[in-house]
């Protein structure tokens, strides 16, 4: 019993890290938006948890598909290095922000960017 | 260059804060501002990911949030998936791409406005 338990749970993750690869591999991203719901929904995950071992697989998924691009050799690391490296830092100050900034006004000033992106995008394809 | 990399920033105060992805933002950045090619920037967008998510998690583990076995359990276990994404983006015209990419940050807008909606009415009622 327990064995079989085991295996759905083993089978879940496998399905869940299958459908974030695909996902990442395809737009570029981490595969989070796709992970963190399944992670809730399959597994009962709480919300906080649920996002920081996404974050988790991200790390290894972003790799993983680095290196198939990088086969297709469509990779600048030069320019990964630009918005990634300076990212770092945004990590570390987010936690700054957090304690001065309240978090439904950084959503909302991330929605808009959002938008203005997608326009952009669309109009110049 | 110097936009690409403020986005850069954004991108990692966006992961911290909100649980979202950098990828979100560093392909309209490579694509908007850097001039790279809907491939070119998604391939890019994925190494650049790969430190901010380590830095992430590894923050996310000290404050005992991050299940490091089903983390890693999902991520070896999406080499399938990964290998049939990166081949579709590289065989789907470029056009489709950059839509399906400008749902995706559309559909993440409305999350985040419906989320930031739910905090302030939160915020306001404490």
């Amino acid at each position: 019993m327990l064995g079989a338990a085991h295996d759905s749970r083993t089978l879940k993750l496998a399905a869940i890290g299958t459908a974030g690869g695909l996902f990442s591999g395809l737009f570029g991203v981490g595969g989070g938006a796709v992970m963190v719901p399944l992670l809730l929904l399959w597994l009962a995950y709480e919300e906080r948890a649920a996002a920081a071992t996404s974050l988790g697989a991200i790390a290894i998924v972003s790799a993983f598909a680095a290196g198939a691009q990088a086969i297709y050799g469509n990779v600048d690391v030069g320019d990964a290095l630009l918005v990634g490296i300076p990212a770092v830092g945004g990590v570390l100050a987010g936690t700054w922000l957090q304690q001065r900034v309240p978090a439904d006004a950084i959503a909302f000033a991330f929605s808009v960017l959002l938008v203005a992106a997608a326009i952009q995008l669309v109009l110049s394809s | 260059m110097i936009l690409a990399a403020l986005i850069g920033v954004l991108a990692g105060i966006a992961s911290g804060l909100l649980g979202v992805g950098g990828g979100i933002l560093f392909v309209p950045a490579l694509t908007i501002l850097l001039g790279h090619g809907q491939v070119e920037a998604e391939a890019t967008s994925l190494l650049a990911i790969v430190p901010v998510a380590l830095l992430g998690s590894w923050r996310q583990r000290a404050y005992g949030n991050l299940r490091i076995h089903d983390a890693a359990v999902m991520g070896v276990l999406s080499i399938a998936g990964v290998i049939a994404g990166v081949a579709l983006a590289n065989t789907l015209p470029e056009r489709v791409l950059r839509i399906g990419f400008a749902v995706l940050l559309l559909n993440m807008a409305r999350q985040l406005l419906l989320r930031g909606m739910a905090g302030r009415r939160r915020r306001l009622a404490a």
